[in-house]
């Protein structure tokens, strides 16, 4: 393909991005084989840390590829300058399309306030990063050997949905000791009591001893990557590194993953309407693109056949069309510098949005031959926004804490059954369970609930 | 756009993913070595077996995560022209269509393990486990005096000598080093001639034999002969890691006793008696007609379900007797009818009283494919255990 041709389109994308007011860092394009994109879109990263897991869903999407059932257009790196790559096997009008929707998206990272807050705190250049990191887990397998890093990998890398961002990513230990502030009056009538003349007595009611041991957490600590690489009894610096920076890239994940419908529309709003603005394009290659277009932002079934998932790109794409229909593109621009996916799909997903995108609310059951069986249920706005949502809340995962550390090292981990509405996976959990107490050193336990709704312990490495 | 070209060939150099991927190979060869309890049972060749090699399907291995439990009924959101009430199905293997675009973090990887691979597994790796897995010493031919073979071993060199056995690097090297000290000296004088010597020396026998003697009346079914042939499957395995030439000779037997080849020994099935002498008399003129118990290792593994005409007691028990004193080792691999019932067969109760006469006798029972393995390993210690005081 002509790459002066893509080269000057990209000139003119940007041009007129920002005449139509997107802001954005500077975007660094790079065209790149297949093969790559392939392993870009498997790792999250270009260049990342090495662990089996990856060469699993590698397998997958190769797999899939070669079936011809997944194919990949983009992948874009926020960032200062954010980093895109294009594939050289896409045809220009591909990737025309793609450079209009890439610098939506880098106008949606830089203005987003979750992506601003992440990325203030992971920094700017998480390829650079990412490679560094991977550089450095490699030398650490070469000092300490394949099995032992893969170790500490396995259990890291469970965890990686484990991090709680409204605490953010630098924090300090917690106190080691709790300030009492003053002598505990005697609650109740006692207290009333003693303050009648001539009662009070200090004997009554010894002081509490000053700066007690403060336990451990003193609250529950949901970002578990952080609580083990800083409180595990016996954890070596270099292994401490790798929760550490898995936590880290997870940091610079999570507003992917919180405003996905959010995101993905609002580079399809945009690379659409740039489309059509765009009368440097040649009528061949808008056509082309504007095909691309409409293959990827539609139900995934087409508008014939019913597809069980949603589509977040055409989701996305006809909620932020609508916003700009009523609202205009100033309006548009602050929600979009708002909110995240929870907001946006809360307060303009609405019925009319529904019915346009044709959504329904189902019930999966399985027959008795193990055939899944979907039924359409009557639909309920607020039920169908919160069925969207419910795999979003805390990264996709169980919300399990830490909840105790004991004097002699136990972790006690418990899950929120209650919030979660059911108990985990038993056989994963203590596999899981099996990962961390390879670390951890010591015996962890994990409160959940069985399918009766009662609490149920696992334990790993308990004699 | 930097360079903006698509001359970046340096991607093609390397995929990690290939990488990562060839690193779960290597874990899943792992744990299927965990379990080779049950590769064991289902191996199906005897012979040849250094190219053979044995085809395992297995899972791809899961990272695991926490997830939440799977209930009966999920709530979810589609995408289409569905009605309330509409039901929509997919069979079982089905897999849900996913999108053109990026998954859910959360289904990376697991989604379910639809694809499925085959390991191939050559079968003198899987006795390298083995060894490792029992931490058995590399076992020495069995030394005794009458065993003995004379080989001709090379011992240092001399400057005399047939010309065949002139070493000719050994003799450059002389050159050279004559020819540092008298640089202008000949190239090659017959003093640098050097000839390899060899002695003669004695030194253990290494052939062994193996007799499998089955019995082949119909009691011994389709299972039975399965699981007899796998232990004597993995018996040779071991005894061909001891010995650098294993024979093997099978014989079956009803009320009379024949020889086969490999290929056959397995598929005959006959009617008729059960007179175990007939098979062990055989075994004894086979050996001494074409292995010298001075010259070879002898094995011998009778397999069966315990069953033998009771009118043949005194006959077997004498020809076991003098068996036993040829072999290095006489196996009775039982596959009883009645596993609770084992070693009190009447084959079994003149195992046992071999046993007890100090003949080297074991028993080995295996009734399911698990037990293949237990006696496998029960057999590979003793061999092992048998050798130490002579290393």
């Amino acid at each position: 393909m002509s790459s002066t041709k893509l080269k000057e389109y990209i000139h003119r994308l940007e041009e007129l991005a920002r005449a139509n007011g997107l802001d954005f860092h500077p975007v660094d394009f790079e065209v790149v084989p297949t093969s790559f994109m392939m392993e870009v879109a498997v790792y999250g990263l270009p260049v990342r840390m090495p662990h089996w897991s990856f060469g699993v869903r590698y397998i997958y999407q190769y797999v899939q590829h070669r079936m011809g059932a997944s194919r990949i257009f983009e992948v874009v790196f926020p960032g200062n300058p954010n980093r895109a790559y294009l594939i050289e096997d896409n045809s220009i009008a591909e990737n025309t399309l793609v450079t209009a929707h890439v610098l939506a998206h880098a106008d949606f990272s830089k203005n987003n306030e979750l992506f601003d807050r992440m990325q203030s705190q992971v920094g700017y250049r998480i390829v650079e990063q990412a490679a560094e990191r991977a550089r450095r887990i490699e030398s650490a397998i070469e000092r300490h050997g394949k099995s032992t890093v893969e170790e500490v990998l396995d259990a890291a890398l469970a965890l990686e949905q484990h991090i709680d961002s409204g605490r953010g990513l630098r924090r300090s230990r917690y106190p080691e000791f709790v300030e009492r502030e003053e002598t505990k009056r005697p609650a109740g009538f006692r207290g009333r009591y003693s303050t009648l003349p001539g009662e009070s007595s200090e004997e009554s009611h010894p002081r509490v001893r000053e700066g007690s041991r403060a336990s451990i957490p003193p609250h529950p600590e949901y970002d578990l990557l952080w609580f083990i690489a800083n409180y595990a009894p016996d954890l070596s610096g270099w292994e401490r590194d790798i929760f550490l920076d898995v936590r880290e890239e997870s940091f610079y994940f999570y507003p992917v993953f919180a405003c996905q419908i959010m995101n993905e529309g609002w580079a399809s709003y945009w690379h659409a309407r740039m489309l059509r603005e765009a009368d440097f394009l040649p009528e061949q290659i808008y056509l082309d693109a504007l095909k691309a277009h409409s293959d990827v932002v539609r139900p995934y079934g087409g508008s014939r056949t019913v597809s069980v998932a949603i589509n977040p790109y055409h989701v996305g794409y006809v909620i932020w069309e609508r916003i700009i229909e009523e609202q205009g593109v100033d309006a548009a621009m602050r929600i979009r510098s708002e909110e995240d996916d929870f907001g946006f799909v809360r307060n303009y997903l609405d019925e009319d949005t529904a019915d346009r995108l044709e959504l329904f609310a189902y019930t999966k059951s399985r027959d008795r031959t193990g055939a899944e069986r979907y039924t359409v249920r009557e639909r309920d706005i607020h039920e169908l926004r919160e069925t969207i949502l419910a795999p979003k809340f805390h990264f996709g995962a169980p919300r399990v804490y830490a909840a105790e550390l004991s004097v002699d090292g136990v972790l006690t981990l418990r899950h929120d059954y209650r919030t979660d509405g059911r108990g985990l996976d038993q056989q994963r959990a203590r596999k899981v369970l099996e990962y961390i107490h390879r670390v951890w050193r010591r015996p962890v336990r994990l409160i959940s609930a069985d399918n009766h709704g009662n609490e149920q312990l696992l334990d790993a490495g308990q004699g | 756009m930097s360079d903006g070209s698509s001359d970046n060939r340096w991607y093609d150099l390397f995929s990690r993913g290939a990488r990562d991927w060839l690193r779960h190979n290597e874990k899943v060869r792992e744990t299927v070595r965990d379990r080779f309890g049950d590769l064991v049972a289902g191996v199906d060749v005897l012979s040849r077996p250094s190219d053979r090699t044995v085809r395992v399907p297995v899972r791809f291995l899961e990272h695991y995560r926490f997830r939440l439990r799977e209930e009966e009924e999920e709530a979810g959101v589609g995408q289409g022209p569905g009605k309330p009430g509409d039901v929509y199905r997919r069979p079982r293997a089905g897999k849900a269509r996913r999108g053109e675009k990026g998954d859910q973090p959360s289904e990376g990887g697991s989604g379910g393990g639809e694809l499925r691979f085959v390991l191939e597994l050559k079968v003198d790796d899987i006795v390298d486990w083995i060894w490792e897995e029992l931490a058995l010493p590399d076992l020495k031919p069995k030394v005794t005096d009458a065993l003995t073979d004379e080989e001709l071993v090379r011992e240092g060199w001399d400057r005399r000598g047939p010309r065949a056995r002139l070493d000719r690097r050994r003799t450059i090297k002389e050159a050279i080093k004559r020819r540092a000290a008298q640089p202008d000296g000949p190239a090659f004088t017959d003093d640098d001639l050097r000839f390899r010597q060899l002695a003669r020396r004695k030194r253990p026998a290494t052939s062994a034999v193996v007799a499998f003697v089955l019995d082949a009346s119909a009691s011994m079914d389709e299972r039975r002969r399965k699981l007899a042939k796998a232990f004597f499957f993995w018996a040779t395995q071991g005894l061909r890691r001891q010995y650098r030439g294993l024979e093997t000779v099978f014989i079956a037997h009803t009320n009379e006793a024949w020889e086969f080849g490999e290929e056959e020994f397995f598929q005959v099935s006959a009617t008729g008696g059960t007179i175990a002498s007939t098979a062990f008399r055989l075994a004894i003129d086979v050996f001494h007609e074409r292995f010298s118990p001075a010259r070879y290792n002898l094995y011998l593994f009778y397999a069966s379900d315990g069953d033998n005409f009771g009118d043949d007691r005194e006959a077997a028990d004498a020809a076991l007797s003098e068996l036993g004193s040829m072999v290095n080792l006489m196996g009775f691999v039982e596959t009883p009818q009645n596993p609770f019932e084992s070693r009190k067969s009447e084959t079994g109760r003149l195992f046992r009283s071999l046993e007890s006469r100090n003949f080297p006798v074991a028993g080995y029972t295996v009734h399911a494919d698990s037990d293949v393995w237990e006696a496998i390993r029960a057999f590979f210690h003793r061999q092992a255990s048998a050798e130490e005081p002579t290393e």
